[in-house]
């Protein structure tokens, strides 16, 4: 991977380490999946695979979606390792609590068009939480952490989408869910036609139901 | 004088009778499961059994905590969520029971009894949960005055994945042999890893498409139904080990609780284990008998809910089939 110098752990989350390095004096982060002891080693082998591979495509896609995202400089399969543009600023998870009603309003309007943005152009994040968007100093929002996406325009993705980030604000932001999540649905609103999202909408409530017996769904 | 508390169960194909005194010990916990001759659970049928069984199911707990029914303080049972005609045959009982008695009856969420007893029987005092069953599958914790849902299935819970597809291979139970069961038997013979969708979306995950392929390989008959059980084992559980896990981190909480029927399962505790040693946090499994659906959970969480004044009034006690975990105000964890 060539001269990583001063490489400072960030952050070690569930499934990777993500260190910050300077890399070709750039500043960088180094996001790294570890192996799970408890997963089978090959098993292992192909979550992480797979996720080491897909994670930068579909930040590079969704950079032409008009999401911001960070950059990929490299790419490692074998030690399952990303490369990336390191992004300054704050963690939405971090501030969206404690700000003013309109600012948290203005930030849910623009991610609620940041997933309109997405789902037009057929991807889906697969982790929409406010830890993996990241407001910089100029007021942009980032998208991190696409490792769980895909490429999808079926209204079941888009719906467990929207849905995730609901359950999202639920339990990190509980005081403030509601009003956070219509807001979002307002900004969605505006990158997809009425129709579709009366249908997502809908999906949503579907998505709600769900989750007991078969036997109970099949009509009893 | 020790005060008591006589919890009813009946979410689901189980119909059980708690008692417990106020002070957390419990004198009775009596399970009457209705095994079907063949399929699913068929709710009518489920309530049938449990409308049957009631009235012996009761007498005997009482019998075996050595009390009467003037001595019970209150009555507690299990408000939702579940199957509709089985939740209002335990709800008939309860409030027929109460107000024959006059005394007040606690509706109570099967899912918080399920941590409440946790808490109660094991060491944990604020962990991340994972409850695992053949209708549930939820990963919560305690914040802010409820227990929140971190993971969660987004269609069918994991039990009954495992036991669907046992009835899909024929695999034939022993007695008193839950499917999960014959599963993991098998699973401990298979060798070779067959590759599954493994589908965690956010915290939450989904099962219905991976039941649908395990059983579409397994109808082409061309791998070993040992080789199959065990990569469906490995594939599901390592997918709730990861959200559990992830929660963990995320809540920085210091323990984890594995209940529900296919806590059981010694594969998924062994995962779990390891998943908890590596974040330093203490791990519990519940025995089996306050794994499952008990009335003694009922009737404990009865206890906790009444102590800060929680009661029921009859007209306010119709069951609630979708009543999430979060819903639940628990004002008895500060
Ligand atoms: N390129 C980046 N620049 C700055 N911070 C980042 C970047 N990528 C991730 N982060 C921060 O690190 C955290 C963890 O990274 P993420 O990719 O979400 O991994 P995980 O799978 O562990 O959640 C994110 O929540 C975000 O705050
Ligand atoms: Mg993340």
């Amino acid at each position: 991977m060539g001269e990583m110098k001063q490489s400072v752990l960030m952050k070690k989350g569930a499934e990777a380490s993500l260190y910050l390095a300077d890399w070709h004096d750039r500043k960088v982060i180094m996001k790294k999946r570890l192996p799970k002891k408890y997963r089978l080693p090959e098993l292992d082998k192909q979550v992480k695979t797979y996720r080491t591979i897909h994670e930068p495509k579909l930040i590079h896609e969704a950079k032409k979606a008009g999401v911001p995202t960070p950059t990929i400089f490299l790419v490692d399969v074998e030690s399952a390792t990303i490369i990336m543009e390191y992004i300054e600023g704050k963690q939405v998870k971090k501030l969206l609590s404690k700000t003013s009603r309109s600012e948290r309003q203005h930030i849910c309007l623009e991610i609620g068009e940041l997933i309109g943005k997405l789902h037009r152009y057929g991807i889906i994040h697969g982790d929409l939480t406010t830890s993996n968007m990241i407001l910089n100093s100029e007021g942009k929002i980032f998208f991190v952490d696409f490792g769980l996406g895909e490429k999808s325009k079926e209204l079941e993705a888009r719906g467990v989408d929207l849905h995730l980030m609901k359950r999202a604000l639920q339990s990190t932001h509980f005081r403030f869910a509601e009003e956070c999540f219509s807001t979002v649905i307002e900004g969605y609103s505006k990158m997809l036609s009425s129709e579709n999202v009366k249908n997502i909408l809908g999906k949503i409530k579907e998505i709600e139901k769900r989750g007991r017996y078969i036997a109970e769904r099949e009509g009893d | 004088m020790e005060l008591y508390c006589l919890g009813i169960e009946s979410t689901a194909d189980d119909f059980a009778v708690g008692i417990t005194t106020f002070n957390g010990k419990i004198l009775a916990n009596i399970i009457s499961a209705y095994v079907p001759m063949e399929g699913g659970i068929h709710p009518r049928k489920a309530a049938r059994h449990h409308a049957r069984v009631a009235s012996r199911v009761i007498e005997e707990s009482l019998k075996n905590a050595g009390i009467k029914p003037r001595n019970l303080s209150i009555i507690a049972f299990s408000q939702g969520p579940g199957l509709g005609p089985c939740l209002r045959t335990g709800a008939t009982v309860a409030r027929t029971l109460a107000s024959y008695l006059g005394i007040p009856l606690v509706g109570v969420n099967h899912c918080v009894a399920h941590i409440e007893i946790g808490k109660l029987k094991t060491d944990v005092e604020d962990p991340v949960t994972l409850y695992v069953s053949g209708g549930n599958t939820i990963v919560s914790a305690f914040d802010s005055g409820r227990y929140r849902v971190f993971g969660e299935t987004l269609d069918i819970a994991l039990g009954n994945c495992l036991d669907v597809f046992a009835r899909e291979a024929g695999l034939h139970q022993s007695v008193g042999e839950p499917f999960g069961a014959v599963v993991e038997r098998y699973a401990a013979k298979g060798k070779r890893l067959i590759p599954l969708p493994y589908t965690v979306k956010g915290m939450d995950m989904s099962f219905s498409g991976l039941l649908t392929a395990a059983i579409s390989l397994l109808k082409r008959g061309e791998h070993k139904l040992e080789d199959l059980c065990y990569s469906l084992q490995e594939t599901v559980f390592s997918m709730v080990t990861e959200v559990t896990e992830r929660a963990l981190a995320h809540t920085e909480k210091e323990e984890v609780l594995l209940t529900g029927g296919v806590a059981a399962n010694k594969r998924l505790q062994s995962m779990i284990r390891s998943m908890a040693e590596e974040h330093d946090a203490e791990f519990c499994v519940m025995p089996k008998e306050f794994a499952v659906d008990n009335g003694a959970m009922i009737a404990w969480t009865g206890v906790l809910a009444y102590k800060y004044g929680v009661v029921t009034p009859i007209e306010e006690s119709v069951v609630k089939l979708k009543w999430r975990l979060e819903e639940v105000e628990v004002l008895w964890v500060k």
